[in-house]
């Protein structure tokens, strides 16, 4: 145990000198030529910035689909001339009664691949069951997730341009699980904005306002963005926000309101054109995510596709309208779940105080284990030196972030490293008592504690282990170099130290060592 | 003072009365985790926690009356290391972009000063959920695989030895937290998993020597054996200890108000740990009747 070979004196300089080479550059502000170029990742608890975690829901999506099949269907049992009553819609599920002749009739309608396509080997879009005359049906659970699968792949593309437009520093935007997106905003204090931005659907419509002898089944109460007025809002589309080609904050030349201009594309544009002709001196309605934000008077048929939205907007409100109608509705309403936000000067605070307490940490322990075991001690803290700076320099090479909790894992690191010194010392002590060859005695305790020191640093590995997989953000970071510092440590301690023992103890040429 | 290399404790002599203390503690634990539970912290329970800093001292009531008039719920105002900053824990929680900045406007106003807000975790009701879940499944996932280890490692008795003593320390420092009414959040499940490792870890190195003083001698009676392997690894458990104390106690001093509760769970963990691998570990495997014939079997079939 204690012979080293050229070549694994050679590996273990080499070790140490790559693990130097990506400690060093955390040290210097700038780039060092002959250093690679990275730094150790810091988390958002020491850099500062904020964590969002968002949900996309469903249910509002699921619930216009439903609706969008109920209309087609009614429809198709018209033109096909089924008669039905009770129709209604359930808990997403689509309720009526037929006559039970006509109940073939129904089935094939149902079965019909344009009504109900396949969308793999097993299963259609709907499934229904026809008993006696009632008849229920329901989308597939495939059918469901497709359109979940999708609302999300669509959500995190206008969540990415939506938060590009506002010129974060690089963020991080990423799908978590089926149904969930986290953004990590580094720097970001008060993401007051950012909220606002991905917290709004941006469903935009144009509609006009019921005239006073309507039908009350053809319009609906909406309330404006303010809360305080209440419209009668035709159900009539008249247009709605994808033919929207551009959109961009401005001022209005009469009273210097801020507003957003649009631009819409041709069938937009002629839609509009249509639209306004047809109606001049009634209010058109424009609303967004079910609020009316204003609803001028039409004066002239608006041929052009321009148009500007003005609601008593802040700049800032218009600057998001128009970054929001940029980058298109989201299919589903998004909702914040999980919120963590550091000032920078506390993420600051937490480095100075993590860095104090390592330096603190490190030399009661150097101290400790220099009056136990005075040379061999020596030997023991270079090691444990070596050991922090490898830690530093893997945590740096594979880019682990390194949160508060981490830097707290790193301390700890160093108290447990020592636990392998100590083992294995204490060992060559109760060695050195009977066995008189030193050589011996220290060989002995190196190959006899090794089996020990597997095992009792494997079950803390399990729990690291544990803790990476299924812990969750700053605690992560801790799991990461917990895990690292395990096997630093047991590589410094079993086998640079061992080095540096071997070379003392063949020095001593068989005198008499205590430890 | 002892001599802990030529120390000849009689350890297990009185392992009942250790087991009496430790079945006491570990219902008082129970008691105050089943009639008073933890403090939950906004990980595991939902609702948002404000680390604010005024610019000179100020007063937690004062904050807290002026927080009161704003429909937040239940509400916790608490100094954080200095009496310029505090910790607000509120019962709401709500995703909307103007939640936070109201607070702070309304708080800015009534108390008509300066307030920075350093930090906000909001946690919603679905993912305090999911951490509870994942959390309790953490520690138990971490028992069943050291259980596992160690059963492949060692004979079945050290095994149940080593996860009985493992769920002493993880009950009573469940029940410290109960008792002195510390917050519970995630970064203690951290820290519980670390006092599971190194409990073990400490446990593995008593049982590794026993085991080698088993194949030793065969003859010498279980009890004796048992306490010359705690006295022969005394030392080691010792020192060991009390360096991961002086680095712990580091980060409880020096590390900030954050790692607070986590280097004491730590602390009391380590103590507890070190304490159960000897008193309670220990004794089980005398207890559990370990098999005393420890030849290797000689394979002699041609």
């Amino acid at each position: 145990m204690l012979h080293f070979s050229r070549l694994k004196i050679f590996s273990i300089f080499i070790v140490i000198l790559f693990g130097l080479l990506f400690f060093l550059p955390n040290f210097f502000k700038n780039e060092i030529s002959f250093l690679p170029n990275k730094k150790v990742v810091l988390g958002l608890d020491l850099q500062g910035g904020s964590y969002l975690l968002l949900e996309v829901d469903s249910k509002p999506l699921f619930k216009e689909k439903i609706d969008a099949k109920a209309f087609e269907l009614k429809k198709r049992l018209r033109s096909q001339k089924i008669n039905y009553k009770n129709f209604n819609i359930q808990n997403s599920e689509i309720l009526f009664e037929i006559n039970i002749e006509d109940k073939n009739k129904i089935n094939n309608s149902l079965k019909d691949k344009k009504y109900n396509p396949k969308i793999d080997e097993t299963s259609n879009e709907i499934n229904y069951s026809i008993n006696e005359t009632l008849v229920k049906i329901n989308f597939s659970d495939p059918y469901l997730e497709k359109i979940k699968k999708n609302a999300m792949e669509q959500s995190l593309e206008i969540i990415r341009s939506r938060i590009d437009e506002l010129g974060t520093r690089e963020p991080t935007i990423i799908a978590q699980g089926d149904d969930r997106i986290l953004i990590e905003l580094p720097g970001i204090k008060n993401p007051k904005r950012i909220k606002e931005i991905i917290g709004t659907t941006a469903k935009l419509t144009f509609k006009f306002l019921a005239k006073n002898d309507s039908n009350p089944n053809s319009y609906d109460k909406l309330n404006s963005k303010s809360g305080t007025e209440t419209y009668n809002i035709d159900k009539q589309l008249v247009l709605s926000g994808e033919h929207l080609t551009e959109a961009q904050p401005g001022f209005d030349n009469l009273n210097n309101n801020s507003v957003v201009n649009f631009k819409l594309d041709s069938f937009g544009s002629k839609k509009f054109a249509y639209a306004t002709k047809n109606n001049i001196g009634r209010r058109l309605a424009i609303i967004i995510d079910n609020k009316v934000v204003s609803a001028p008077v039409i004066r002239d048929a608006i041929t052009t596709g321009n148009g500007q939205i003005s609601g008593g907007f802040s700049v800032e409100e218009a600057n998001n309208l128009a970054i929001v109608l940029r980058s298109g509705a989201l299919p589903a309403p998004m909702v914040i779940i999980e919120e963590r936000t550091v000032g920078p000067d506390l993420g600051q605070e937490s480095i100075d105080k993590g860095v104090i307490s390592l330096i603190i940490g490190f030399c009661l322990v150097i101290l400790y284990i220099f009056y136990n075991y005075k040379i061999l001690g020596i030997f023991a803290n270079v090691s444990l030196l070596i050991n922090l700076i490898l830690l530093l320099g893997i945590l740096t090479f594979i880019e682990a972030t390194l949160t508060l909790p981490g830097i707290a894992g790193i301390i700890l690191t160093v108290g447990m490293a020592v636990d392998a010194n100590v083992l294995i010392y204490e060992r060559i002590k109760e060695e050195l008592k009977d066995e008189t060859n030193i050589l011996i005695a220290f060989d002995n305790g190196y190959k006899r504690v090794l089996s020990t020191l597997l095992d009792a640093n494997i079950t803390t590995l399990i729990a690291a282990f544990v803790l990476y997989f299924v812990g969750s953000g700053p605690i992560k970071g801790f799991a990461v170099t917990l895990a690292i510092g395990i096997i630093t440590s047991l590589f410094t301690t079993f086998v640079l130290g061992r080095f540096f023992v071997s070379l003392y103890v063949k020095s001593k040429k068989g005198e008499i060592i205590k430890i | 003072m002892i001599n802990i290399y030529n120390s000849e404790i009689k350890f297990l002599n009185h392992y009942k009365k250790f087991y009496f203390i430790s079945i006491l503690l570990i219902l008082i634990s129970i008691f105050s985790l089943v009639n008073k539970g933890l403090n939950l912290g906004i990980d595991f329970k939902g609702g948002t926690i404000i680390e604010m800093q005024f610019e000179k001292s100020f007063s937690a009531n004062k904050i807290r009356s002026a927080l009161l008039n704003q429909n937040l719920g239940d509400i916790k105002v608490k100094e954080f290391g200095d009496n310029k900053t505090f910790l607000a824990i509120l019962e709401k929680k709500s995703g909307d972009a103007n939640f936070i900045p109201s607070i702070k406007s309304s708080l800015v106003k009534s108390l008509n000063m300066e307030i920075n807000f350093r930090r906000v975790e909001m946690v919603g009701p679905k993912i305090s959920k999911e951490l509870t879940q994942s959390g309790i499944y953490a520690v138990l996932i971490a028992l069943i695989l050291m259980l596992f280890y160690i059963w492949l490692r060692f004979e079945w008795q050290f095994s149940l030895g080593a996860i009985l003593a493992l769920c002493h320390d993880v009950v009573l420092t469940l029940g410290a937290f109960s008792i002195i009414n510390f917050e519970f959040n995630l970064s203690i499940i951290a820290a519980v998993l670390t006092i599971v490792g190194y409990s073990m870890n400490d446990t593995v190195v008593i049982y590794d020597r026993i085991r080698e003083n088993l194949k030793k001698d065969e003859t010498i009676e279980i009890l004796d054996l048992i306490n010359n392997s705690i006295n022969e690894t005394l030392p080691r458990t010792l020192k060991t200890s009390i360096t991961t104390l002086l680095a712990l106690i580091a980060i409880y001093f020096f590390g900030g108000e954050i790692l607070k509760g986590f280097s004491f769970a730590l602390i009391w963990g380590v103590i507890v740990g070190t304490y159960s691998s000897i008193f309670i570990a220990s004794p089980l495997i005398l207890i559990f009747k370990v098999k005393r014939d420890w030849n290797e079997v000689v394979d002699t079939t041609p």
